[in-house]
């Protein structure tokens, strides 16, 4: 059967505007909102219920979206981290593991501890464990970057096999060290270690009550402004930038490639370790197992979803957050995987979007 | 058939083509005859790749008829312009760097099927070398091999695959003089063993000396359609492509060269293989004077620009200003004044996913008032990108523009115009002008003049003699990494010049 008209692409010549990224990324995520809904539909589920129920579990009140929040702050950080490695086309998968060096050694201020718990104030205690914990993950994220910059190994598979490293340095002082009473967990920390929460103002303000939401998010939307800023503005971004175009190119300009490499490896490492920080100290209050459902790792999605932009990067965290708030709420929570792999195909191949005119052309007839 | 003749190889009749906005051909015919060489000529953006793009079924025109040996042809796919006998030479070479040559050439054909067997093929290739005179050696990895190198790979691809009709999409471009000569030798054994050639150039001489017929193209019209080279002047063609009178002579004002700026001693170093590129090179390049390197391809010129630019390690001693900078990294050369156009323009010059703004502050992106202490003020940054781009003559949308969207001669400018804002004391060139139409060459070769009256000392590296004659003062020859002779330009002979290129060493040097 010949259909009269048929689909021409057309590679784009000119450049496509500036916008035309972000409202293709929207159409995506919508479309794959439909298609979610076809599927719903073909097993037998109402999909406007349920999609209707997933919203108002997620953005439907300030307690949900909190939820949704709270959430999304560990993927804004990854996010970020991963979002710079890639501009320079540094593979760093090893997000998960820095995220764990983070949440250990900011522990170390309370567990040690550095400081003297009783009359240091909290904000000293605080900038501390941040500080730890970037240097953790900057730790973690220096041993790839350096054996890359001077043996030229992989790192996709250093930053790879780091994250088993971490993840079991962790849970030697989890269950043997620090166990608390044989379970594998630290004791809970005290509550000067502990990130401010919205909650914590209830007494003055009721509507507050219950609100989990903590000064990690804040951390996380400050962390994406200095890194646009990076990026975008600086010549260190800029430099980035460059290496990850061109490595060539760069070594012709005189950049110093290697230091660069080390540096950005670093900088990656300390957001995803900073991560780890806020997590336990504002939401888990204690080191243990499994602080991490895979948010390094999530992490490379969203910064590839957000096409390595920071400030896409927390959009892009919010959806994920909502999708994992959802899949706690909703039955089977498969269904949330499903959502979140149906976006990712529609984000994906949205980029066809970019490089080709799709046009419908009337077949002329055949003599 | 009503003629007695064989039917012609290749008829297009009333070609058009067009794009969004761009007529890329308009009702153009070609008619390659079998066993002739027809030359296209046309520049930059006349719709010559479009055309043979067309014939080679990688677009479908919106009207017209194409006819291959008399049979009428429809092209969905290159595939099946493959399956006529139709092969493309392109300009940018499609070849995997990490494979061998006669992997490469093998490359998603039927044969082998599952055991490589690769010493077999190897002998093949070497017997289709034999054939049409094409040297290189099947095992070797193509990023081991020379751009002139490369060029002979993707010919013996396509006569491989059984190709009678051969589109060859500026094979000249890249090319030495010598290699060349060799070119059109082999071009012209193909054609007497029965093949035919469409021939994409810009260069003037080259099509008089190698092309039975020509088709001429301006703007997607053409301008003339199979006429004969005998008799045709080289000022009439350029005038035919251009639509006016082009001035092929650039003048070159006399002046006396000033104090040594660059000094290379004794300088030895290794190319990509590891394989000695220079021997105890020496020679030097004063203010105000441009120092020509002549020589065939992969002679020791790519590693001459790179040490001297930083980036190549060697043994000796090279002085910029007195201070010797051998060994050093890239950065410190630029820090003594040293810019460098690099050979390969989109491999090492320049980063395409970044924009002309980007690519022009590549070398001052820290210097005020561009940078300030920690960031880039990008407000100056563009605004010194749109006073090159307007200075230079440099045809894009806009400084947004990415790189790799620029033409060749545009690019070039792009990188010229930010070597040239970097004041420089040296000015290492090499091959400026390569692949680029007579407009641009013309521009380029100015600039490189003006920077010479400038005070800057040059070393222009080109494997074209005539521009290395014109613009340059003194010419030193390259021969396997060591210097044949220096000669002046003003008296030098090109036979003396072609005879130090294969290794003679002049006698009083």
């Amino acid at each position: 059967m010949n259909l009269p008209y048929t689909v021409i692409f057309e590679k784009r010549t000119a450049d496509y505007p500036k916008w035309l990224p972000a409202v293709t990324s929207l159409v995506s995520v919508l479309v794959a909102f439909i298609i979610s809904g076809i599927v719903l539909k073909i097993i037998g589920g109402d999909p406007l219920r349920v999609l209707k129920f997933f919203f108002t579990a997620t953005f439907g009140s300030w307690p949900v979206f909190s939820d949704t929040m709270v959430k999304a702050t560990p993927l804004i950080m990854v996010g970020l981290a991963c979002a710079v490695a890639f501009k320079m086309k540094l593979w760093n998968i090893g997000a998960e593991g820095q995220f764990y060096m983070g949440a250990f050694f900011s522990s170390l201020v309370v567990l040690v501890p550095m400081v003297n718990l009783e009359t240091t104030p909290k904000f000293i205690v605080i900038t501390l464990m941040i500080i730890m914990g970037m240097i953790g993950g900057a730790i973690w994220g220096f041993i790839p970057g350096y054996l890359k910059a001077k043996y030229q190994v992989n790192e996709i598979i250093i930053t790879l096999m780091l994250n088993y490293v971490a993840l079991y340095w962790n849970n030697f002082w989890i269950f043997d060290k620090w166990s608390d009473a044989g379970f594998q967990m630290t004791p809970q920390f005290e509550k000067i270690a502990w990130l401010p929460r919205l909650s914590d103002l209830a007494k003055e303000y009721r509507q507050f009550s219950g609100i989990t939401l903590h000064l990690g998010v804040v951390f996380g939307i400050i962390a994406a402004i200095i890194i646009w800023w990076i990026l975008e503005r600086s010549h260190w971004g800029y430099e980035i930038k460059l290496i990850g175009d061109n490595p060539q190119a760069a070594r012709y300009a005189g950049l110093n490639i290697t230091r660069n490499l080390v540096l950005v490896m670093m900088l990656s490492g300390a957001l995803a370790g900073l991560a780890g920080m806020s997590e336990i100290s504002g939401v888990v209050h204690r080191l243990q197992e499994k602080i991490s459902p895979g948010y390094g790792f999530t992490g490379i999605i969203v910064a590839w979803l957000a096409k390595l932009s920071p400030f896409a990067v927390i959009i892009v965290s919010i959806l994920f957050g909502a999708l994992i708030v959802a899949g706690r709420e909703i039955q089977p929570s498969g269904l949330s995987n499903l959502l979140q792999g149906i976006i990712l195909f529609m984000v994906i191949s949205s980029d066809v979007l970019l490089r080709y005119k799709i046009r419908l052309v009337r077949l002329e007839q055949e003599a | 058939m009503t003629s007695s003749s064989p039917p012609n190889a290749v008829e297009m009749k009333d070609i058009v083509i067009r794009f969004p906005g761009v007529l890329a051909n308009d009702h153009v015919n070609l008619t390659l005859k079998q066993g002739e060489i027809h030359a296209l000529l046309g520049e930059n953006g006349a719709g010559k790749s479009t055309l043979m793009n067309a014939l080679a079924g990688l677009y479908k025109p919106v009207s017209g008829v194409m006819k291959v040996h008399g049979e009428d042809v429809n092209f969905n796919s290159p595939k099946e312009a493959i399956s006529k006998g139709i092969g493309m030479v392109h300009q940018h070479f499609m070849l995997v760097p990490t494979q061998t040559v006669t992997e490469n050439i093998l490359l998603g054909l039927g044969e082998p099927k599952f055991f490589m067997d690769l010493a077999k093929y190897d002998q093949k290739i070497r017997d289709l070398q034999d054939q049409f005179g094409l040297r290189v050696d099947p095992s070797a990895l193509v990023w081991q091999l020379s751009v002139g190198e490369q060029q002979r790979v993707e010919i013996l691809k396509t006569l491989y695959r059984g190709a009678d009709i051969l589109i060859m999409d500026e094979p000249t471009a890249v090319l030495a003089p010598q290699e060349i000569d060799e070119l059109m030798n082999t071009m012209r054994s193909m054609t007497e063993q029965g093949k035919s050639i469409i021939f994409i150039s810009h260069k003037l001489n080259e099509v008089t000396a190698v092309a039975d017929r020509l088709t001429v193209l301006r703007k997607g019209v053409a301008t003339a359609e199979g006429i004969g080279v005998e008799g045709l002047t080289g000022e009439k063609l350029a005038e035919l492509m251009v639509g006016r009178k082009v001035i092929f002579s650039v003048e070159k004002k006399a002046q006396e060269p000033g104090a040594v700026v660059l000094d290379v001693r004794d300088v030895s170093a290794e190319n990509n293989k590891g394989v000695p590129a220079l021997n105890k090179l020496s020679l030097n390049v004063r203010e105000g004077e441009i120092l020509g390197i002549a020589g065939v391809a992969g002679n020791g010129q790519s590693e001459l620009a790179e040490v001297i630019t930083g980036m190549r390690t060697c043994e000796g001693s090279i002085f910029i200003n007195g201070e010797d900078v051998a060994n050093c990294e890239p950065s410190k050369a630029i820090e003594r004044g040293v810019a460098h156009v690099p050979e390969d323009r989109t491999g090492v010059g320049s980063a395409p996913n970044m924009t002309i703004t980007e690519n022009t502050i590549m070398k001052n992106y820290r210097d005020n008032p561009i940078g300030n202490k920690w960031s880039i003020n990008f407000t100056e940054a563009r605004s010194h990108a749109r006073g090159l781009k307007d200075a230079y003559d440099i045809l894009a949308p806009s400084v947004r523009t990415m790189a790799r969207k620029l033409s060749g001669g545009n690019l070039q400018k792009v990188i010229l115009a930010r070597e040239i804002t970097t004041n420089p004391k040296l000015m290492v060139a090499m091959q400026p002008t390569r692949g680029l139409d007579v407009g641009a060459i013309e521009s380029i070769q100015r600039l490189l003049l003006a920077q010479r009256e400038e005070g800057t000392a040059i070393l222009l590296i080109s494997e074209e003699l005539d521009e290395l004659l014109t613009l340059s003062d003194r010419i030193a020859v390259l021969h396997e990494g060591e210097v044949m002779g220096i000669l002046d330009a003003e008296n030098a002979d090109v036979k003396e010049i072609g005879l130090m290129m294969t290794g003679m060493k002049r006698s009083d040097a």
